[in-house]
């Protein structure tokens, strides 16, 4: 923990503390109904209270958001990769997926609720498809903004065109893959909560839509925190593979 | 250590020379207008060992030319030999060194030497071995393990010429190696590019478009003319080797400069 390292974390922790005490000092000065809006410290006790309850759901929207982000990595990258390299694949796949693109997930998420049901896997499915564009459209851009000069030093070694997708292309396209991969990452645990808010049985976003119509709005908004929180925890888990696998990148800040 | 990187450039009894440029000719076709001429007429050879400088104006083609000679870029006519053989397509056995030092960023210092190894499929201890004697050779011991972006343009420029190096290559191509390089920094990769030559032998072709790098560290100076390039002269350097910065002051260099702006129709 170097000192740069501590003045980069106070910012924002103090930036988060400036607007929990004006927002406690709001409701409180004003006597906000806690229903409209709870103060910070209802939220706090809330789910200091429920904590069981608030860990318990969060499971199953984690699980769904996880394996969603997976899928999409998965299939999104060698997607992607296929789509770069490949003129007719590229001018047959790119319109469908930019026309698909542009539907909106809650008007689908629905429909593959009644292909998937109820359960963990149409949550899945809908943050699969929430996290598959930016995968795919980072990963393609990467794919094509290979230096030109690595190109013509591999071609002036007569590299195999496997050898240069895999010396060269793919590792010049990483940073370019986990730009998309952070964006996805939050976009999945949104598409896991829109799931789960279109028909559940579990889930923080169940749970959520559960305390707002019982006028508990101090769970719902602990229910809200969570998800946050858990968003953040994946967005760094994603951050900090970049930094494995990725371990020069920050080298070059210093 | 010395004796590890000395194999290059064996000297052949044999008629041919070395490279051999007869009559190449290039133009691009450009939608909507007349071909671009870049290269009108090259006719040239040079021997074996010898460092040989295509020094020109900015965009007369002698870079276009290097590419050519390296087989990256098919010419539109003409003949290009080297060792006897036709160059059509790039040749494993030439070493490129780009006016960016182009090094990748994800690999180490001693990884980025060792790539033309890897895709030559040649990498064992031996290369490793090799790999750190070049860093040594041109300063840069100690800094196998870091990445390019803790080095400097001079020093990433120095990993360039090591990895072009790495496979013993018979021909080593330089397109405005020092070019974006400051001005010190310049003096000392010239010097240093002698010094490797001296131990290796190789045949060096050296792009430039400065009078004074291509008398300094040349054995002949062949000057382009504007587009569409011909030989506007062919210059011997006749300045003893090995070559320091005093030189540069003799009036025997100054007058070789000299021709060569002529050449150029800088100077009268």
């Amino acid at each position: 923990m170097r000192l740069h390292h501590v003045r980069n974390a106070f910012y924002p922790v103090a930036g988060i503390a400036i607007i929990l005490v004006a927002w406690q000092f709001y409701t409180q000065f004003f006597a906000i109904n806690r229903i409209v809006l709870p103060s910070p410290a209802d939220i706090f006790w809330a789910s200091a209270a429920n904590w069981n309850v608030l860990l318990r759901e969060s499971w199953p929207t984690f699980v769904e958001s996880v394996l969603g982000f997976a899928l999409a990595v998965a299939i999104g990258i060698p997607f992607a990769v296929c789509v770069a390299n490949s003129r007719v694949l590229n001018l047959t796949l790119y319109p469908i997926l930019i026309a698909t693109q542009s539907i909106p997930k809650v008007a689908v998420a629905p429909i593959i609720l009644v292909w998937f049901g109820l359960g963990m896997q149409s949550k899945l499915v809908i943050a699969f498809l929430v996290a598959f564009f930016p995968i795919v459209v980072d990963t393609a851009a990467g794919m094509r903004a290979t230096p030109a000069g690595l190109l013509e030093l591999a071609r002036s070694l007569r590299a195999s065109p496997l050898q240069i997708f895999l010396k060269v292309q793919f590792p010049a396209a990483l940073p370019f893959i986990f730009a998309g991969a952070k964006v996805a990452v939050t976009l999945a645990v949104i598409g896991a909560v829109i799931g789960e808010f279109i028909g559940s049985m579990n889930g923080l976003g169940n749970l959520l839509l559960t305390a707002n119509s019982q006028l508990d709005s101090p769970l719902a908004w602990a229910a809200l925190v969570w998800l946050s929180a858990l968003g953040v925890l994946l967005f760094g888990a994603v951050v900090l593979a970049e930094r494995i696998v990725m371990p020069w990148s920050e080298t070059g800040h210093h | 250590m010395q004796s590890q990187i000395i194999e290059q450039g064996r000297s052949s009894a044999a008629p041919v020379p070395f490279g051999h440029f007869e009559g190449v000719h290039q133009h691009f076709r450009r939608p909507g207008q007349a071909p671009l001429v870049a290269i009108e007429n090259i006719t040239f050879d040079v021997k074996a060992g010898h460092l040989v400088t295509l020094l020109g104006p900015s965009g007369c083609g002698k870079t276009t030319f290097l590419k050519i000679v390296a087989g990256l870029i098919p010419a539109s006519g003409g003949t290009i030999q080297i060792n006897g053989r036709a160059v059509v397509e790039p040749q494993p056995d030439f070493g490129v060194v780009f006016q960016q030092a182009n090094l990748m960023p994800w690999r180490t210092i001693q990884a980025n030497v060792l790539f033309p190894m890897e895709i030559l499929g040649r990498t064992d201890a031996a290369a490793e071995l090799r790999a750190r004697e070049l860093l040594a050779l041109v300063g840069l011991e100690g800094f196998e393990k870091s990445y390019p972006a803790q080095l400097s343009g001079g020093m990433q420029q120095r990993v360039a010429l090591c990895r072009a190096l790495i496979h013993k290559p018979k021909l080593l191509l330089m397109d405005e190696p020092f070019g974006a390089l400051d001005e010190l920094t310049r003096m000392e990769m010239q010097d240093l590019l002698l010094d490797i030559r001296a131990k290796t032998g190789a045949t060096v072709m050296f792009v430039t478009h400065s009078i004074s790098e291509s008398v300094y560290i040349s054995d002949i100076v062949c000057v382009f003319s504007k587009r569409p390039a011909v030989i506007a002269d062919f210059i011997a350097v006749d300045l003893p080797y090995p070559r320091s910065a005093e030189i540069r002051y003799l009036p025997e260099f100054t007058e070789l400069e000299h021709r060569a702006g002529r050449a150029l129709g800088i100077t009268r």
